[in-house]
C-alpha cells in the first residue's frame, strides 16, 4: 500500500478540522452532541438540588442560593437552551430517520428553524419563569 | 479515539511566494498545500499570484497554468476537465469539490487549495485513496444473481425499477463526500463512509440484484453503517449534486423493515 514508505518517514495527514469550512450541517451536528452532554451534566445539578431539598432547610438554602446566584442562573439559562435545542433537533433527527427532509434545501431550512425555535422557546421559558418568580 | 489535531509531521508551514508578472491586471492569490517525500520537510503553503485576465475560468485552469508556466513541480490529479472522471477532487475554499467544476469567481479572496481532508498525502494535492478503494472492493460492487438469465433476451427492468437507481449510478467515486465527513475522519478504518454506502445502496436498490439480504448482512455493523450520524456534510459537498445521506437513510430503513 502506498501508505507505507521505503524511507520510513510516514506520510503527512492532510488537514481536516483545521481547514474545513464550518457550515450549518456540521455545526448543528456537533452542537447536538454538545447539548446532549450539557443535559447530562445539568441533570446532575438537578439531582443535587432535589437531594438538598430532601436533606433539610439548611442544605436546600445553600443549593437554592447557588442556583439563584448570577452564575447559577447563567448555568440554568444555558441548560434551558441545551434542552430546547436538543429537543427540537432531536425531532429533526426523527424525520431524517424516517427518510424525510434529507434534501439539502430542507436540511438548511429545518436547521435554521431549529435554531430559531430553540432560541425562542428559551427566551419564552425565561420570561414565563421570571414573571412567575416576581408574583 | 479521534485525534483532532494534526500529527507533528503534518503541521503546515509557510512556503514560497511566486509574485504576479508585472503589468498583471486582475491578480488573485492561490494558496496551495505542498508536500513531497524527498526533502524531509513538513508540508507548506505556497502562494502563486495569477493574472485572471490571462487564465481560464475554473480552478483547474489556474492549477494547469501554474504547472505549465510557473512551477512544474506542482502535483495534482486531473483528466477529463468536465466533471465526469472524478480525478481532480480536492478541498477548495474550505469545501471538497472538483477543481474542474469550481469557478474561480465563486471564491472570494485568496483561493485556498488543500488535498482531500484526513488522508495520507502522496504528493502535494494527491492523497492516498487506498483505504476507500479497498472499502469499495469490500461491498462487491457488481450485479449478483442466483436465477439464470433469460436465454433469449436481456434481463429487463421496468421504468419504475430503473428510476430507483437514478441519483446513485451517477456517482464518479471522487470521494469528496467521504472526506468531508467528520465521522469518516475519526473512524475511517471501520466506517465505510458516504461514497461507499451510496454505492452499496446502488446495488441494493437494483431490481436485478438478488443478493440484497447478503448485502444488508454485510452492512449490519455498529461501525460500517451506523457511524453515520446524519451530519449531512456529504450531501452538502457532492459536486455531482447527489445525496449520499439519503442513500444511507434508505439502507437504515431497510435494516428496520427486514426485522
Amino acid at each position: 500500500m502506498a501508505t507505507e514508505r521505503a524511507t520510513g518517514r510516514p506520510r503527512p495527514l492532510s488537514p481536516h478540522l483545521q481547514i474545513y469550512r464550518p457550515q450549518i450541517t456540521s455545526v448543528l451536528s456537533i452542537l447536538h452532541r454538545a447539548t446532549g452532554i450539557a443535559l447530562s451534566v445539568g441533570t446532575l445539578m438537578l439531582v443535587w438540588w432535589l437531594v438538598a431539598a430532601a436533606s433539610g432547610p439548611a442544605a436546600f438554602a445553600s443549593a437554592q442560593g447557588f442556583i439563584t446566584s448570577w452564575f447559577g442562573l447563567l448555568l440554568l439559562f444555558g441548560w434551558t437552551f441545551a434542552l430546547f435545542f436538543h429537543l427540537c433537533n432531536g425531532i429533526r433527527h426523527l424525520f431524517w430517520d424516517a427518510g424525510q427532509g434529507l434534501e439539502i434545501k430542507q436540511v438548511y431550512a429545518s436547521g435554521w428553524a431549529v435554531v430559531a425555535a430553540s432560541g425562542g422557546l428559551t427566551v419564552l421559558a425565561w420570561i414565563i419563569g421570571l414573571a412567575g418568580r416576581g408574583s | 479515539m479521534a485525534q483532532f489535531t494534526l500529527p507533528a509531521n503534518s503541521k503546515v508551514g509557510v512556503g514560497k511566494t511566486f509574485p504576479a508578472p508585472s503589468g498583471a491586471k486582475d491578480v488573485r492569490a492561490f494558496k496551495i498545500y505542498r508536500w513531497n517525500g524527498d526533502d524531509g520537510q513538513n508540508p507548506r503553503i505556497d502562494t502563486y499570484e495569477i493574472d485572471l485576465a490571462d487564465c481560464g475560468p475554473m480552478v483547474l485552469d489556474a492549477l494547469i497554468k501554474i504547472k505549465n508556466e510557473i512551477d512544474p513541480t506542482l502535483t495534482f490529479r486531473r483528466s477529463c476537465r468536465e466533471g465526469i472522471c472524478g480525478s481532480c477532487s480536492m478541498n477548495i475554499d474550505g469545501t471538497n469539490t472538483l477543481a474542474c467544476l469550481k469557478g474561480i469567481e465563486e471564491v472570494r479572496g485568496d483561493v485556498k487549495i488543500y488535498p482531500l481532508p484526513h488522508l495520507p498525502v502522496v504528493k502535494d494535492l494527491v492523497p492516498d485513496l487506498s483505504q476507500p478503494y479497498a472499502q469499495y472492493t469490500s461491498i462487491e460492487p457488481w450485479l449478483q444473481t442466483e436465477s439464470p438469465p433469460p436465454p433469449d433476451k436481456e434481463q429487463l427492468q421496468s421504468v419504475e425499477e430503473r428510476n430507483k437507481i437514478d441519483g446513485l449510478w451517477e456517482c464518479i467515486l471522487c470521494f469528496c463526500c467521504s472526506t468531508s465527513c467528520p465521522s469518516y475522519w475519526w473512524n475511517g478504518d471501520r466506517y465505510l463512509g458516504p461514497a461507499i454506502l451510496l454505492q452499496a445502496y446502488r446495488w441494493i436498490a437494483d431490481s436485478r440484484d438478488e443478493h440484497t439480504g447478503e448485502r444488508l448482512d454485510a452492512l449490519e455493523d455498529p461501525f460500517r453503517l451506523y457511524r453515520c450520524h446524519t451530519i449531512m456534510n456529504c450531501t452538502r459537498t457532492c459536486p455531482k449534486g447527489l445525496n449520499p445521506a439519503k442513500a444511507i437513510a434508505e439502507i437504515k430503513k431497510l435494516m428496520i423493515e427486514r426485522r
